[in-house]
């Protein structure tokens, strides 16, 4: 039984060993399309260096991260739903919030175009044109910034596609939304830089039929935890990571961030000379 | 088919690079998988001993539940957990979410009732001789079950096998209370996720094959052990 000893010694070490490292270390919940982009890769590192504070990010949908954040389970959140975010402000759930950076939605389809959506400035008039000719649309249907931008435009176009047999919720993140678009021939909303980063890799056969509508505008936002709610949130080092992505260095990274394919993917536009205000 | 070929070439290529972020990965999951099924067995064990040996109320019940836990979704367990390790939860004062021991706590509780259920059945379908032989020969009530238990270990190495096997390749609830952070609660099954995500299919496929080899070693050690048993008797 020389063997079951050892093996039982094995797994006995195995779970002795401590799990903790010293490291000051913050949370930020933030969107699986900024993780997926690598822009925390080549961010983190510099901030790390210049403060010595390690970022945990958690990435998941918008509407995930912002409920994590409400619940006291990350310090800060790096999202883009503004008006929810603005909200959450007013609510007392967050602190301190701040714009960072965007980029744009763009509908995407088959190149063959079977809804003629080619042409069209208007996000708006596009989901009307969908609905009319019944073309297979494929939405996230997962309440993450995209979702919510979808849902936004669909009300703004005075309709209400649930249920429609041509609207399918498929409840996942952007690049398998993509993908399933992909395969089904269908259009959908995206953000530029998952659509970007795809469309080289995967060889995607779906083009952008509508870009540039300012209603496809994607801003996004950090916020810290609100320590008066959730007192044990570190709220001096998530400040510390708000104002690097705000200062003139963090916004300038931000610019120079390029994808794999040497796209840039997002455009740093917080307002310059800003005071943080810690809350009393 | 081109990107699986591919797969094996990169999976390959980090077996022999040991590139040090995927070692940590690796080695992060034997971790959390290996200590979660020590407790999972110490504690399944004990239940299924319980339960085959002691006559209580409600017991064919706690087996039928038992039985039921076993196919436990993954996703549900990460999510109650998540929900009672929240700031906002029960426990949230311990501050255990999205770490590495959450993680723990997830695959123990996903492991238990598969050790505890296939355990059982296997000290049951142990013949009630040996028990009673023994308890001819002198022995305490103790020791004849203990005689049992020994007599069930095939079928208890089994079962933690089957443990093992399924929280090695559980990715649902170590998302949810681990939140893959990066060299701090990513593992293998965690990485292969997001890789799939990112679009990076035959590097998800390499890890897929490195995590299927591990599982190959601690079942190849894990059979010798089970066959120098059966060669002892």
């Amino acid at each position: 039984m020389r063997l079951g000893k050892i093996l039982l010694a094995v797994i006995i070490l195995m779970s002795l060993l401590s799990y903790t490292h010293g490291q000051t270390r913050i949370r930020c919940a933030s969107t699986t399309s900024t993780q997926n982009s690598g822009l925390f890769d080549y961010l983190l590192p510099i901030f790390e260096k210049e403060t010595g504070i390690k970022v945990d990010i958690v990435a998941v949908g918008t509407g995930a991260a912002l409920e994590i954040g409400k619940r006291g389970d990350a310090d800060v959140v790096f999202v883009h739903a503004k008006e929810e975010e603005l909200r959450l402000l007013r609510e007392g759930y967050f602190a301190n919030r701040y714009d960072v950076m965007y980029n744009d939605f763009v509908i995407v389809g088959p190149p063959d175009d079977p809804a003629g959506l080619k042409g069209l400035s208007s996000a708006t008039e596009a989901f009307q044109r969908l609905a009319q000719r019944g073309a297979t649309f494929i939405s996230r249907g997962d309440n993450s910034g995209t979702h919510k931008k979808e849902l936004k435009i669909w009300k703004k176009a005075g309709l209400n596609p649930k249920g429609r047999k041509w609207y399918l919720e498929v409840g996942q993140s952007m690049a398998k939304t993509l993908r399933i678009a992909n395969e089904k021939r269908a259009y959908t909303l995206t953000d530029r830089g998952t659509w970007l980063a795809l469309k080289d890799k995967e060889r995607m056969d779906l083009e952008i039929v509508v870009e540039g509508d300012p209603v496809l505008f994607n801003q996004y936002g950090v916020m810290a935890v609100n320590p008066k709610r959730h007192p044990h949130v570190k709220y001096k080092e998530a400040l510390k990571f708000i104002r690097f992505l705000i200062s003139e260095k963090g916004q300038k990274a931000i610019a120079t961030f390029r994808d794999s394919h040497g796209n840039q993917l997002f455009y740093p536009n917080a307002s310059k000379g800003v005071r943080i205000k810690p809350i009393e | 088919m081109n990107e699986i070929l591919i797969a094996f070439k990169r999976a390959a290529l980090l077996i022999i690079s040991l590139d040090r972020e995927l070692l940590e990965i690796i080695l992060l999951s034997l971790r959390i998988s290996l200590s979660a099924i020590f407790v999972a067995t110490v504690a399944g064990v004990l239940t299924a001993a319980l339960l085959a040996f002691r006559r209580f109320p409600l017991r064919g019940a706690i087996v039928s539940v038992l039985n039921t836990f076993m196919g436990l979704p993954p996703v549900v367990v990460g999510l109650v957990l998540y929900l009672i390790l929240s700031r906002s939860g029960p426990l949230g004062f311990l501050g255990l979410l999205y770490t590495p021991t959450a993680m723990f706590i997830a695959q123990a509780v996903l492991a238990y009732p598969i050790v505890a259920a296939m355990s059982y059945s296997a000290i049951r379908s142990v013949r009630p001789e040996i028990r009673l032989a023994a308890l001819g020969l002198g022995a305490t009530g103790f020791q004849a079950s203990l005689a049992v238990v020994r007599d069930a270990r095939y079928g208890i190495v089994s079962s933690v096998m089957a443990g093992l096997g399924r929280v090695m390749a559980e990715v649902g609830a170590v998302l949810i209370v681990g939140g893959n952070i990066a060299g701090y609660t990513r593992v293998m099954t965690t990485t292969i996720a997001l890789e799939y995500d990112k679009g990076d299919f035959s590097l998800a496929l390499a890890l897929g094959i490195i995590l299927l080899l591990i599982s190959l070693c601690i079942n190849l050690v894990m059979y010798l052990f089970q066959r120098r048993m059966t060669l002892a008797d």
